[in-house]
């Protein structure tokens, strides 16, 4: 058996969103990947935050390239729209599709092989265009399916489980997307649920490309001492560093914080991100500041968590092309199609 | 010797001018081409030019002939040997008894005359030099001079030549006009003066272009674009299919504007690389929208894994092949038709694609709109394969027709309204039995949701591993795709006098084999006609080839490409194919056609049933 659905029994004292909906809606078949993968958090953290937002399934294309993060999605949203591609070529399908509707929610989902080794070409232009997406890098430094290869976000010195060492650099996402002019930079670990749910709801709002990079364990092939990519050497060194809320439109922005340590930016559809826990000198809009951030704590070892760059004020791919508000693909073909006299005064021109 | 002891030769010749990349030769050349044109004659111009920017030399190509064989031809009658780099070559190819208009600013070196050809010397850089200030614009009038001289020579109508200047220029660009006509006065008024006009190789008004169009394939095929409706274009530069998207964009701009906001009706993107502008068509025709991208064969090469996943997850969208010379990067400015094998089973795996193989830009601009609601009837990608005569030389072509009443065939997509009655949806069910299955487009409604992927999947849309459910959705596929045999284009087929010998052929071969017939029916040989139009072939493709004891595949690549097809997909023996190919980047010409088949037939000097071909006759021989 290649396929396995999961029966859907919903108790009657489940919570229901806006939609009449309940949580257990938004789930699909049911994942194939190991017990324990980080993956599998992800996934939950995805169904729980499109379910808050209440976004109906038909609404939503989620995307994948290829490989284990590739196949969850499958795994969630079961009745909204899916397309799994070919390796590390997800962005471009997103492109076309969001050329062709820009109405539904784009939700990609990648790894660290799909998105920074064959794919890092296709992620950097998506970036580039600033497609509005959300896009989400499930990190756990190594090739699964193929059982246990270093992919291109393996620290140096991080061990594979055979023993091999790594020795080349890392590209990280995270500080690739920041010079690259990413409008909404996150890194979150799949062991913090709170977290996640909320930079994704964030994401999924933001017009534009929202890059989530996840810490994502992956517990068969590397979970292992020596590695820096394991559940335990993550809960040690990951530093939840920005504490972002989000606010739909609706809601109402909880009680304040210290004077000072809170930075609200208003998204376009009305709602608000709140930052708190800002460090001294930190600013979630300079790009220059955040990059320097992460640096300097990575040199002290440390990972550092949470939505990093907000920039609401970037156009986005249609922006940029100038497209109409309506999706191209919903055009009457009246419009078009110049017909017959149009066509006779243009050949005219070929005389 | 003297001009006035050749015989005359009106409305047909052949001249070549030969100029350095980036001159300006170009907008010369084409105000040459048009005016005659206008005159009414039947005329091709083919442009032969280097893989640079500036610098290289270039040359054009021009043929008139009032039977219409406008072929190129490899035998000139006049020069214009405007290059000092190439005179050594340009002069010796001219045929004996022709003509070379040269620059006689500076002399010409004694060892380059021939005293089998007329020089015709003008000086035309210092005329230049006296008349016109700025190097930029001697440089520039300087071919305008020369298109003066040949209006003197040849009796160009120096009328349409004002004309189209006007047209060009207008009252916007007065000081340009004024230039460009003096340049031409210069120039005529030189020749005039000195040498016997016109030459025995004249011109003389005809009516054949009165509804014709001189336009290129790879306008033709943008405009095919528009007119079936696509509305997202994805593409990376590549020689020769960038003029197709740089068209595209034109016409969008007139065509595709969105009257009350301004805004675009349409989404061109210039992808990173090919493969990343084939997953873009395959993204915005998954949503729906009529999309398309134009590339040559290096692009086809990096397109392959998208294509196979548009195959096996069922996938519309267009994608152009301007074929130019590989392998490789090959000659990127030379003609071929090398990627017919690439282009008919793209991709890993198991598959086969449809195709179409427009001949001229009329038919690229027809199929274009027919590969659109193809790639939707059949839910695969369609190939348009033209090729970089076709797509970037100047053709003249009947005017293209529209029929208002055109509906896109967008297939078989069920619509809210559909969804809405039916109980449940499967992506990959074939209900009809016509092994086509509905789709739905995302987001319209929730029981329209499916996965789209291209692992393997059973025919309800599900992951599979299981050999039977995996079997029966590419089972059906190999089905449907060769059900589009009858939907594509039908072959073209001229004579049918059943002849003993068949020529077959394909896209642009088809303006030298016709011209071609003619020489070998004065040898009394007489052939029957086919060129193929589409992909998988029609039945018609087998019957002729069984219905003619020897058929001469003509094409142009090394490998007999068309011919191997021919044996893989219909039912004729090998031995009933004879190949006759021309690969070496320029277009093919008729005598390499009368040659190529002469070949095969060695001692044959008629139709005569009495003689021995050195084959045997098949068995079973069809007549």
């Amino acid at each position: 058996m290649t396929h396995i659905s999961k029966p859907r029994v919903i108790h009657p004292s489940l919570e229901r969103n806006e939609l009449g909906l309940t949580v257990r809606d938004y789930e699909g078949s049911m994942s194939t990947l190991c017990a324990g993968c980080g993956h599998d958090s992800i996934t939950a953290a995805l169904i729980e935050a499109v379910w808050e937002l209440n976004i109906p399934l038909h609404g939503v294309a989620k995307l994948s390239g290829i490989g284990c993060s590739s196949k969850t999605p499958t795994y969630f949203l079961g009745d909204s729209h899916g397309f799994n591609a070919v390796h590390g070529r997800m962005p471009a399908i997103a492109t076309g599709a969001s050329a062709a509707n820009k109405d539904l929610v784009y939700v990609g989902i990648s790894g660290d092989g799909d998105s920074l080794s064959i794919g890092l070409g296709q992620f950097c232009h998506a970036i580039r265009r600033n497609l509005d997406m959300l896009y989400v890098i499930e990190n756990n430094g190594v090739y699964g399916l193929t059982k246990g290869q270093f992919s291109a976000s393996a620290d140096v010195g991080s061990r594979a489980k055979r023993g091999a060492v790594n020795q080349q650099p890392p590209i990280d996402s995270v500080l690739l997307a920041l010079s690259m002019g990413a409008t909404f930079v996150a890194r979150s670990f799949s062991g913090d649920k709170t977290q996640l749910v909320e930079i994704l709801k964030a994401g999924i709002k933001h017009p534009g490309f929202a890059l989530v990079d996840v810490l994502s364990p992956c517990v068969t092939f590397n979970d292992h001492v020596g590695s820096t990519k394991s559940y335990m050497y993550t809960r040690e060194h990951y530093h939840a560093a920005i504490h972002a809320d989000f606010v739909p439109p609706e809601g109402e922005i909880a009680a304040s914080l210290e004077p000072g340590a809170v930075q609200d930016i208003a998204m376009h559809d009305g709602s608000v991100v709140r930052f708190s826990q800002i460090p001294w000198h930190y600013d979630p809009t300079d790009r220059d500041k955040v990059d320097e951030y992460v640096r300097e704590r990575q040199a002290r070892g440390e990972v550092v968590t949470g939505l990093l760059l907000l920039d609401e004020a970037a156009e986005d791919m249609h922006g940029v092309l100038g497209s109409v508000e309506t999706p191209l693909r919903d055009l009457p073909v009246e419009t078009l199609i110049p017909g017959r006299k149009a066509l006779d005064q243009l050949l005219d021109e070929y005389r | 010797m003297s001009a006035r002891e050749e015989q005359a030769r009106v409305n047909d010749f052949a001249l070549k001018i030969g100029t350095v990349n980036g001159t300006g030769s170009a907008s010369a050349n084409a105000l040459l081409m048009q005016a005659i044109f206008r005159m009414g004659i039947p005329i091709s111009g083919k442009n032969i030019f280097p893989s640079n920017i500036q610098g290289l030399p270039t040359w054009y190509e021009i043929r008139v002939n009032e039977h219409g064989n406008t072929a190129r031809t490899p035998v000139f009658d006049l020069m214009v040997a405007m290059n000092p780099a190439t005179y050594e070559r340009d002069i010796a190819e001219v045929r004996s008894g022709g003509y070379i208009l040269h620059d006689d600013t500076w002399p010409l070196a004694e060892t380059l005359r021939r005293d089998d050809v007329h020089f015709l010397g003008i000086p035309l850089a210092g005329m230049c030099v006296e008349n016109f200030d700025g190097s930029r614009e001697r440089i520039l009038m300087k071919n305008i001079a020369y298109v003066g001289a040949l209006a003197a020579l040849l009796e160009v109508d120096t009328e349409v030549v004002k004309e189209l200047l006007q047209e060009r220029f207008g009252a916007r660009k007065r000081a340009l006009l004024d230039s460009n006509y003096l340049a031409i006065k210069l120039g005529y008024d030189y020749a005039k003066e000195h040498f016997d006009c016109p030459l025995p190789i004249r011109l003389e008004r005809m009516d054949e272009n009165a509804d014709k169009i001189l336009i290129d394939g790879n306008s033709a095929a943008a405009l095919g674009c528009i007119y079936a409706g696509a509305t997202v274009a994805a593409w990376y530069p590549i020689t020769p299919s960038t003029s197709l998207v740089d068209a595209f964009t034109d016409y969008c701009r007139r065509f595709r504007k969105d009257p009350d906001s301004g805004r675009n009706l349409y989404a061109i993107i210039q992808a990173e690389d090919e493969l990343a502008a084939a997953g873009i068509v395959l993204g915005a025709s998954w949503m729906g929208a009529r999309s398309f991208t134009a590339t040559s064969g290096p692009g086809i090469s990096l397109m392959n894994e998208f294509i196979g996943l548009a195959y096996y997850a069922e996938l519309p969208g267009v994608f152009f092949n301007v074929q130019r010379t590989g392998p490789s990067t090959g000659m990127p400015t030379r003609t071929q038709q090398g990627d017919l094998l690439a282009v008919a089973y793209a991709s890993h795996g198991d598959t086969k694609h449809v195709a179409l193989f427009p001949a001229d830009p009329h038919e690229c601009f027809d199929f274009t709109v027919r590969a659109f609601d193809l790639a939707d009837r059949f839910q695969t990608p369609v190939f348009v394969v033209s090729d970089l005569d076709i797509g970037m030389n100047d053709w003249v072509v009947p005017r293209f027709e529209w029929d208002d009443a055109y509906v896109p065939d967008r297939g078989k997509v069920l619509d809210a309204d559909d969804l809405e009655r039916i109980e449940k949806f499967h992506r990959y069910l074939d209900v009809d039995g016509d092994e086509i299955p509905y789709r739905t487009l995302p987001g319209v409604h929730p029981k329209g949701a499916y996965f789209t992927r291209g692992s393997g999947h059973d025919k309800w849309g599900n992951y599979t591993e299981d050999s039977a459910a995996y079997r029966e959705v590419v089972d059906r596929l190999a089905r449907k795709i060769d059900s589009a045999a009858d939907a594509v284009p039908e072959p073209r087929v001229l004579g049918m006098r059943d002849s003993r010998f068949g020529v077959i052929t394909v896209g642009g071969c088809h303006m030298a084999v016709r011209e071609a017939f003619e020489e070998l029916n004065d040898r009394g040989l007489c052939f029957d006609y086919m060129r193929v139009r589409g992909f998988p072939f029609h039945a018609s493709v087998d019957e002729f080839l069984n219905a003619h004891e020897l058929n001469f595949v003509v094409e142009q690549n090394r490998d007999a490409q068309l011919r191997s097809l021919l044996l893989l997909e219909t039912s004729v023996p090998r031995e009933r194919l004879r190949s006759v190919r021309y690969y070496g980047g320029l277009p093919l010409s008729a005598h390499h056609v009368v040659e190529g088949i002469l070949e095969h037939l060695p001692g044959v000097e008629s139709c005569d049933d009495s003689i021995d071909l050195s084959v045997p006759r098949p068995e079973g021989a069809v007549r």
